[in-house]
């Protein structure tokens, strides 16, 4: 099994250690994991914002550097929705559609395609589990709470897994936290008014760490967390399942 | 009222300066939505049910055309005079007619989204003909003469207080009196009185049965009844798609509409009207504005399976944060952000942006309409057409071009991180609203790539 | 072309292509416990249930908990020598001082606690909404579990005006507080005839 890892743009950027503890975390799993380093970004900011027709150059990166793996595996549930929901290729739709059907989210695939079922890891601390929207709603992470449907969760299935982790019950279990891609610059007051919002359930809980599936949502309640000098820490799930502390 | 000069995004943060206000906003709507969660959840076919719905409207709109010539016929035959109107203007000269012809100079008018989107009170009162809004929200709303900022619970966005003050400059009550019950039952009075002494009732509709010819309204005032069997005018208005093919279809919308709007098993009042009263004019007024287009636009046209029932708005964590007016459009949140644009894409540009695209609205409508996917493609919609603002479109295309190609991304990453510099929710300078209230995230010494290339190369 | 041709005619044009009707049939309630189930439903929407054998017994309790002192109008025979017998064809109007209206459904929800009233049963269309209180006569046999199950049973109805009644008249327009009476009737009372 040939795994590519798609590490988003700003993760990159600004969170290579959740990009470098996905990576280990699929190796101590004995995945053959490569990273094609001629990444970019999957186009999702341009698409959301209205320019999915700007973005055919970076569907056609992706097609590129993703063409020859069993599957393509990102700690990011958002970018993998995009890329499922809206990569498409003039030239070659074959291949578009392979690599839309191939594409995972980290936790789903330690879930579905690995089926792990225990990880040698502890975290002992108290975790708020923060959904993202795209990894509840897009991707069926766990079940949300709209639905009259049996329940179940992905992350929380492998955060059980390790020791000394204690989950928190929120009041709120998967409201949206406000970022929204362009919408925490567009639509400030409201993003971050959710976002406090968001942030005051898990502390007023318990948690000392908030997870998430996406940083894309973690990097917006870090940013409110750090300028509230909150104590409370943001930290993406791949850290906490590949964390020996 | 049709006066914009401030976007979603503004008004929005106007509201929101009276943090304590909004909490109490978001969570009076939070309670709605967790009462359709225990209702919803009380029905084990719930999903099931959605589902039905949805495909009756499926059925509904690609069959609208013989359904409402079977309605329209039927309705005749039960007496019901109808009318058809392309347009608001169209929909508010046939009502002035109506009531012009029988020299009646005023009219009560039960809740109906229709009639305030075609601004009707205004156009009668310009006209000479008084209207009062029955409704309770919608009556405060008058009296304080704003439009409802939600479609099921109109005055939401205030305060008992506010609600008070507003009593006492118009209807004279005690100066500081606030008390839920005392201020519904002085508006009782009044209405009671307003019921009794007026000649023409206008209600909207819920659901129009081309089976039957008969129409369904729902309340939990009476308001629409009050009005209805002590006039000797009855009009009723309804956008086209409104139509139920089958009278048993009513058992899956009403089990739905409730439930979904407030968590109630069933409105209190779901009237079914079929023939005029001995002696009375029942009028029932079809209005396409904008509907026909809307079913004519592919990815747009399951907008029209909307029942109203405001699930949407109240599950919206936007809609909870900014409030209903700041939509500036009749119907606000999540469904009027996709109803708007098909009538004004201009002037309602604002609103498929103002949504985080998280999906809860889909999932709770109870006729399954994909209402973030509309959102998405809505956007989509008003770029190509160009109404974007022009510094979005040329920041996209620096972004387009540099994503597009590694060696720019890599040069412009190494050259102080690109990305810090140009995606628009991380540029960081003081004139970045990210930075108003959220710290940037800490800049590392290398990036992934970099780190990857040096560790495995 | 008239007004309500270029509507039809946009609709035609712009209407998607054909999709099916589904099966609504298979929705079906649970007939168990029925009588006690529509009980609970209708005590926790606000409204007050009676489980009577006869007349005698309604007209006993209305006695009790309503003020005879007022207006009290029927339209059923039962109850015509103690109460008001509802005229059908007076001006709607002059009901306005009716404090308690005593009329029988045609059939009740259990699920929702809603009675079924065609307006036959009412005497007259605003009856139920003009009066103070309500009171509704639901024969125990007539309940059925859900929506479904009265559809099936009313059919077309031979009615000009129908409406299903689940409870007092509500309003929660101010600040989501629940006040009980917004326009029609304060207090509604079910008197289940066993």
């Amino acid at each position: 099994m040939r795994v590519g890892l798609f590490i988003p743009c700003y993760v990159n950027q600004f969170y290579p250690q959740a990009a470098i503890a996905t990576l280990q975390l699929l190796r101590k799993l004995g995945v053959d994991v490569v990273y094609p380093p001629r990444q970019t970004c999957c186009g999702q900011p341009m698409a959301n914002s209205g320019f999915e027709h700007l973005t055919q150059e970076c569907n056609d990166l992706f097609l590129e550097n993703f063409s020859g793996f069993d599957y393509i595996v990102a700690p990011s549930a958002s970018c993998v929705l995009h890329v499922k929901q809206h990569l498409h290729s003039a030239t070659d739709p074959a291949l578009a559609d392979r690599i839309r059907s191939s594409v995972y989210e980290l936790v789903e695939f330690l879930t579905d395609v690995l089926k792990v079922d225990n990880l040698k890891a502890r975290f002992p601390h108290k975790v708020g589990i923060h959904q993202s929207c795209h990894g509840l709603r897009g991707l069926y992470l766990a079940q949300m709470s709209e639905l009259n449907a049996l329940p179940f969760s992905k992350p929380v299935h492998l955060l059980n897994m390790v020791d000394g982790l204690e989950l928190v019950t929120l009041d709120r279990p998967d409201e949206c936290c406000g970022f929204g891609g362009t919408f925490c610059v567009a639509e400030e007051a409201v993003s971050v008014k959710m976002g406090k919002d968001r942030v005051t359930d898990h502390t007023k809980n318990g948690a000392e760490y908030i997870t998430s599936v996406d940083l894309s949502c973690l990097m917006h309640l870090e940013g409110i967390l750090q300028r509230n000098k909150s104590a409370v820490k943001a930290v993406h799930i791949a850290e906490i399942l590949n964390s020996t502390l | 009222m049709e006066k914009q000069t401030k976007d979603h995004a503004a008004l929005a943060e106007a509201f929101i300066q009276d943090e304590e206000h909004v909490n109490w906003h978001d969570g009076a709507l939070w309670w709605i939505r967790q009462k359709r969660d225990i209702a919803s959840k009380q029905i084990p076919e719930w999903e099931a049910l959605r589902e039905a719905a949805s495909q009756i409207k499926s059925n509904v709109l690609s069959n609208l055309h013989d359904y409402l010539v079977q309605f329209e016929a039927n309705a005749i035959k039960n007496g019901i005079k109808v009318h058809w109107a392309a347009d608001a203007e169209e929909h508010n000269a046939i009502v002035y007619s109506i009531l012009k012809e029988k020299d009646i100079r005023q009219m009560v008018k039960s809740k109906s989204m229709l009639t305030e989107e075609c601004h009707l009170n205004e156009y009668l009162i310009e006209r000479g003909v008084d209207v009062i809004n029955s409704d309770l929200g919608e009556y405060i709303q008058q009296l304080d003469n704003e439009p409802p900022s939600h479609i099921v619970l109109p005055c939401i966005h205030k305060r008992k207080e506010e609600i008070g003050e507003l009593f006492h400059e118009h209807l004279g009550t005690e100066k500081g009196v606030s008390d839920p019950t005392l201020l519904t039952r002085v508006a009782r009075g009044h209405l009671r009185n307003v019921f009794v002494t007026r000649r023409a009732a206008l209600t909207g509709v819920n659901f129009a049965v081309a089976e039957t010819g008969e129409y369904v309204v729902c309340t939990n005032e009476g308001n629409a009844d009050m009005g209805a069997h002590l006039s000797e005018v009855q009009i009723a208005s309804m956008g086209l798609e409104k139509i139920v093919p089958l009278k048993k279809h009513l058992g899956v919308f009403l089990r739905l509409l409730a439930r979904s709007a407030t968590g109630q098993p069933i409105t209190i009042y779901s009237s079914h009207f079929k023939k005029p009263r001995e002696g009375q004019e029942m009028h029932l007024i079809l209005v396409d504005y904008g509907r026909s287009r809307q079913l004519g636009r592919p990815e747009f046209r399951d907008s029209l399976k909307c029942i109203r029932c405001g699930a949407c708005m109240n599950t919206c964590p936007v809609y909870r944060k900014s409030g209903g007016l700041s939509y500036h459009n009749t119907i606000s949140g999540p469904i009027g952000a996709i109803l708007a644009p098909n009538l004004d894409m201009k002037k309602h540009a604002d609103l498929p942006f103002a949504s985080t695209l998280c999906g809860s609205c889909s999932n709770v409508c109870p006729v399954k309409i994909n209402i973030h996917d509309q959102l998405y493609q809505w956007r989509q919609v008003i770029v190509r057409e160009g109404y974007a603002a022009n510094t979005k479109v040329l920041s996209m295309k620096a972004m387009a071009w540099t994503l597009s190609s590694p060696t720019s991304y890599s040069t412009m990453g190494r050259a102080g991180r690109w990305v810090l510099n140009n995606i628009p929710f991380a540029v960081n300078n003081k004139f970045n609203p990210w930075y108003k209230q959220r710290e940037m995230p800490d800049g590392p010494k290398e990036s992934f790539g970099e780190w990857y290339a040096k560790n495995n190369g | 072309m008239s007004i309500r041709e270029n509507i039809l005619a946009a609709v035609l044009k712009n209407q998607p292509p054909a999709s099916p009707l589904p099966d609504i049939d298979s929705f079906k309630g649970d007939a168990q416990d029925i009588i006690s189930t529509y009980c609970d439903v209708f005590t926790s929407i606000g409204g007050q249930v009676f489980v009577v054998k006869n007349f005698t017994e309604v007209a006993a309790l209305i006695k009790k908990n309503f003020d005879s002192t007022k207006r009290i109008v029927t339209t059923l025979s039962e109850l015509s020598d103690v109460f008001e017998l509802l005229s059908t064809s007076v001006d709607p109007h002059t009901f306005n001082d009716v404090e308690l209206a005593i009329i029988k459904a045609e059939l009740a929800v259990a699920e929702n606690g809603a009675v079924w009233l065609p307006e036959q049963r009412m005497g007259q269309r605003i009856i139920p909404y003009i009066c103070q209180h309500l009171a509704v006569i639901v024969p125990a046999e007539t309940i059925v579990p859900t929506l479904h199950e009265a559809y099936r049973q009313i059919g077309e109805g031979q009615y000009g005006f129908g409406a299903f009644i689940g409870g007092p008249s509500k309003t929660a327009d101010i600040e989501q507080a629940l006040v009980l009476g917004a326009h029609g009737p304060i207090t509604m009372t079910v008197f289940v005839l066993k």
